[in-house]
């Protein structure tokens, strides 16, 4: 399909701002490069983003069991409350008291996601995942420094992680030891042994791990790091598994993220925002970035509420910064609208819906495994948590079709594929996630078509490299993309 | 209350016996006993739909919305055309990941790369990433691209916004850069300080310009001394702006970032916003995040992917120039629809139109005793020295309905103005400062003691770094 620029024609457009009239003249260097935006008529817009549109595949679009991402349904009423203008329409520098309700929000999610995870202090500063693993990894960085204690430097790391979790540790200025995984995917006791030591600053872990299992010894994994001297990180993703069923902060992690795109059901906009808020313990408290929301009354020195004509009917909050804060890792408080609905996911959920939602997931992926099981090889065969890996590491040496093969096979049938290539420790893997808001059929349906892909893979595994047929284009080129990058638009 | 299963409570039970299993516990067998939660957890019960959204409601009304809006400062209040919200609200892109599977993400892909597109042509640079979270990480990874082992000393302004200050601080706490802050002169960088300052372990230098008081640097001419002492130049800009004003391309930046809320994203008390990063094309592979790039697929016909990940962290782990993996894709084709629906001709209007109000207001504030702190040209804001205290006039405007300028010293205040005002809105809150000001002076008075306490949601850190 045409790009935007190629459409419209020179002098099209809308009137959307009244023209400006005795414009005031710069007197300073101006652009001379002439700008060339699209000119486009609404309609043109609006048919254009129709198109690609259909050119996209979202969790509404059909069964999107994408491992360690979370694809749960995003509720429409989250939405609703996210445009409501007493939100959208404030500014972040307003007074404190001109943006109560903002705090309150703020402070009551801080409070859920600290009861959640078995923490005492949150920050919803960091706007992604990612973020706030390297967020995390400051506030231990800190918590070393401030004791003096210059020498842990390192960070330990299992092989079967995400690589966003040593990515962020080099930016945080740590060295990663990476180390190898048990039969069972799981931490390797012995290997944790060995690597820590008076340089180690911490251990950063999925729990349920990559290959969708709950790592058994976690409070044995959790007490070697901290006899060394070491924090315990916890890398968030998978927390849809155990919400309400167990905590981090009980199983000896000290600092967390969550990524509220996934488990929260924010929607993920094909690739952000996110939010992905830190929580710890109260030692490390202290450290947290950005504002501090507090209620006046936890203050007694604090500004007097009755100068703003506040009666006590309600909280008051205020704001003030840690004591020995890292800073800051993004302007203001953080992607404030995807805070507010999983804010109202939460309440939505309740006490009882936080744990039910667990069970829901991990119930679909053990349903969803038992029907692919004796067909399809699973990676760790056992009762796995929200999500499972099958391997095609055989089907690859005897029939030369890949996990790449049957992921684009599942696309002609309306299937976003799982997470395909991970983890690194299972070889052509497929990793699968189908997560509680799918309904019995659909699963029943997914199996179907999964074990179809794979007979066909037997039956005519020569034309595999061929699909997806019927996906508005076949198979991309990405080794031209990268050998001569086209990186935009140039007209001709 | 829900959990938006679909399944009834008999339906799991079903399935749970299909799957040879009797009770849910079953599902967690591999949790010890003693590491589960021995009762539930201390939330509310679950409400209905009916019931959040009232509480959603109730309060979001509690939270001040002004009519009058002249504060700027790193959040800016435009005109978001309908189309914008229309557009990004479609569920194919609301509710999409990440497009990792081409053949189904076309649609997403290729938003992204007309994104890419627009913001070089906007910043005049070679080469556009697909968005980091907001302008001061975008500001903080570019420091950290210019970074190597020899030149480690990045380089910022005192003119750039300290709320970017503080994020860069707090990103070269964990890299380890060294970081240097350049002294102001006279509301702008000065230059001079950077000639002594600079040596051959400096990597780079950021600058902002139109800067945090909302004057315009020389660029020119800090890109040439830049250069000259075999630094980058990192330039921050306002996407706005850069409808009329010199782009970073032709002054000579190396890497442009900027803020880009003021593209369709209304302000939403900070967030979601987006970081734009565009670099020259040497520097293209050291450009964190995604980048869309163009191919063929197998029958020939145009296609888009990720393109470049040998860069990244699910690549290179830990050898990665940056961790970031979701960045801000929505917002990021927002800017592009906004973009695209405004095109040159209204971008150009809603420029004139912000600097055009700013000069009106500055003139209009000069009538009743406010002066004008620096004498530079300006974009959309400026600072001005107050005949009171600027948070007091801050306070008691916004009992008016009015959202000030921001206080940024005792007697300053940082104004903006944007489209959005109106020559009569601008008349109107001069003739309300007119007639609170006497109250205000003596209040001033009663209150000479008062130091000025920033904004509390603005403060950055006092105490300069972390204690190490």
């Amino acid at each position: 399909m045409k790009l935007i620029f190629e459409m419209g024609a020179p002098g099209r457009g809308s009137e959307l701002v009244p023209e400006c009239r005795s414009s005031y003249v710069l007197n300073t260097a101006l652009r001379e490069k002439p700008l060339h935006l699209p000119e486009v008529s609404e309609t043109e817009i609006s048919r254009h983003y129709t198109e690609l549109a259909k050119q996209a595949h979202g969790v509404n679009d059909g069964f999107y069991p994408l491992g360690s991402c979370t694809m749960k349904y995003n509720p429409k009423v989250n939405e609703e409350a996210a445009a409501l203008p007493g939100f959208t329409g404030i500014h972040p520098l307003q007074d404190v008291d001109d943006a109560q309700g903002a705090l309150e929000v703020l402070s009551k999610m801080e409070d859920m996601l600290c009861e959640i995870t078995g923490m005492d202090a949150c920050t919803l500063q960091p706007a992604a995942g990612a973020h706030g693993e390297f967020t995390g990894l400051l506030l231990i960085k800190a918590y070393h420094t401030n004791r003096g204690d210059r020498n842990r430097t390192k960070i330990i790391v299992p092989d079967s992680a995400h690589g966003t979790n040593p990515a962020s540790a080099a930016m945080a200025g740590f060295d990663v030891v990476n180390i190898a995984s048990d039969d069972h995917g799981c931490v390797d006791l012995d290997a944790l042994k060995k690597a820590v030591g008076d340089d180690t600053a911490g251990l950063m872990l999925t729990n349920p791990n990559t290959v969708g299992l709950f790592d058994p010894n976690i409070a044995e994994v959790t007490r070697i790091v901290h006899e060394a001297g070491g924090l315990c990180y916890y890398d968030g993703a998978n927390l849809n598994a155990i919400m309400g069923i167990a905590r981090p902060g009980d199983m000896g992690f000290d600092v967390m993220h969550l990524n509220l795109h996934k488990t929260f059901a924010a929607p993920h906009g094909g690739g952000g925002p996110g939010s992905g808020p830190v929580a710890c313990k109260d030692f490390l408290a202290e450290y947290l970035p950005g504002i501090r929301v507090l209620t006046a009354n936890t203050l007694p020195d604090a500004v007097c509420a009755s100068d703003f004509g506040i009666t006590d009917q309600e909280n008051h909050y205020i704001v003030s910064r840690a004591d020995r804060s890292i800073g800051d890792v993004r302007s203001f408080c953080g992607n404030f609208l995807v805070i507010v609905r999983s804010f109202c996911y939460i309440l939505t959920l309740g006490r009882e819906g936080i744990s039910e939602a667990a069970t829901g997931a991990v119930l679909n992926a053990n349903y969803m495994m038992h029907g692919l099981k004796g067909h399809y090889r699973m990676a760790y065969d056992r009762v796995c948590m929200h999500e499972f890996v099958v391997t095609l590491e055989q089907e690859k040496q005897e029939r030369g079709v890949s996990a790449l093969d049957i992921a684009k096979a599942l696309l002609d049938h309306g299937i976003h594929p799982p997470t395909m290539y991970f983890p690194l420790i299972v070889h052509e893997a497929l990793m699968i996630e189908p997560t509680e808001t799918e309904s019995r059929e659909t699963l029943d349906e997914a199996i179907r078509i999964f074990l179809d892909v794979l007979k066909q893979s037997e039956e005519t595994p020569d034309e595999m490299s061929q699909y997806p047929l019927a996906a508005p284009i076949r198979r991309p080129d990405e080794v031209a993309a990268a050998r001569k990058p086209i990186v935009r638009y140039f007209r001709e | 209350m829900g959990s938006y299963i679909p399944n009834t409570a008999s339906e799991r039970q079903q399935m749970l016996e299909a799957i040879g299993m009797t009770s849910f516990d079953d599902l967690y067998t591999d949790i010890p006993e003693e590491l589960r939660c021995r009762k539930p957890l201390s939330l509310p019960s679950g409400l209905s739909e009916l019931e959040v959204l009232q509480k959603a409601t109730e309060i979001s009304e509690k939270n001040t919305r002004f009519a009058h809006i002249f504060r700027g400062a790193g959040s800016y209040h435009h005109y978001i055309p309908s189309i914008v919200k229309q557009v990004t609200s479609k569920e194919e892109f609301v509710t999409a990941y990440t497009p990792y599977q081409a053949e189904i993400s076309q649609g997403i892909l290729q938003s992204i790369f007309e994104y890419q597109t627009m913001i070089c042509e906007l910043t005049g640079m070679d080469v556009s990433n697909a968005s980091v979270y907001d302008g001061a990480t975008a500001a903080a990874e570019a420091l950290a691209m210019c970074r190597d082992r020899r030149r480690k000393t990045v380089v910022v302004s005192g003119t750039v916004d300290p709320k970017i200050q503080s994020v860069i601080k707090t990103y070269c706490f964990g890299s380890g850069a060294d970081l240097k802050i350049l002294p102001e002169k006279d509301g702008q960088t000065d230059l001079a300080a950077w000639e002594a300052m600079n040596g051959p372990e400096t990597a780079c230098l950021l600058i902002q310009s139109p800067n945090y008081y909302g004057i315009m640097e020389d660029c020119r001419k800090i890109a040439e001394s830049v250069h000259a002492a075999g630094a980058r130049l990192v330039a921050y800009c306002n996407p706005i702006s850069l409808a009329l004003l010199e782009t970073p391309g032709e002054f000579g930046a190396d890497i442009a970032v900027g803020e880009g809320q003021p593209l369709g994203l209304p302000m939403a008390f900070g967030g979601p916003y987006l970081g734009f990063m565009a670099s020259t094309k040497d520097l293209m592979r050291r450009l964190p995040g995604r980048i869309v790039g163009q191919t063929a697929d197998a029958e020939g016909s145009r296609a888009f992917v990720l393109t470049l990940q040998a860069r990244e962290q699910h690549i290179r782990r830990e050898k990665a120039g940056s961790n970031i993996c979701s960045n801000e894709a929505l917002c990021a084709m927002t800017a592009a629809v906004y973009l695209s629906a405004m095109g040159n001709r209204g971008l150009k209007n809603v420029a004139d139109a912000c600097v055009t109000n700013a000069h009106f207001l500055l003139s209009e504030l000069e009538k009743i005793g406010f002066q004008r702190k620096y004498d530079h040209e300006f974009f959309h804001e400026f600072v001005t020295i107050c005949p009171c205290d600027a948070e007091l006039l801050s306070r008691s405007l916004a009992k008016h309905g009015y959202l000030s300028g921001l206080p940024i010293g005792k007697r300053e205040m940082l104004w903006c103005t944007t489209e959005m005002n109106t020559e009569e809105e601008i008349r109107s809150l001069s003739r309300m400062i007119l007639s609170i000001l006497p109250a205000v002076k003596e209040q001033t008075k009663a209150v000479p003691e008062m130091e000025h306490d920033p904004d509390p949601v603005s403060i950055s850190r006092e105490d300069e770094e972390v204690q190490v």
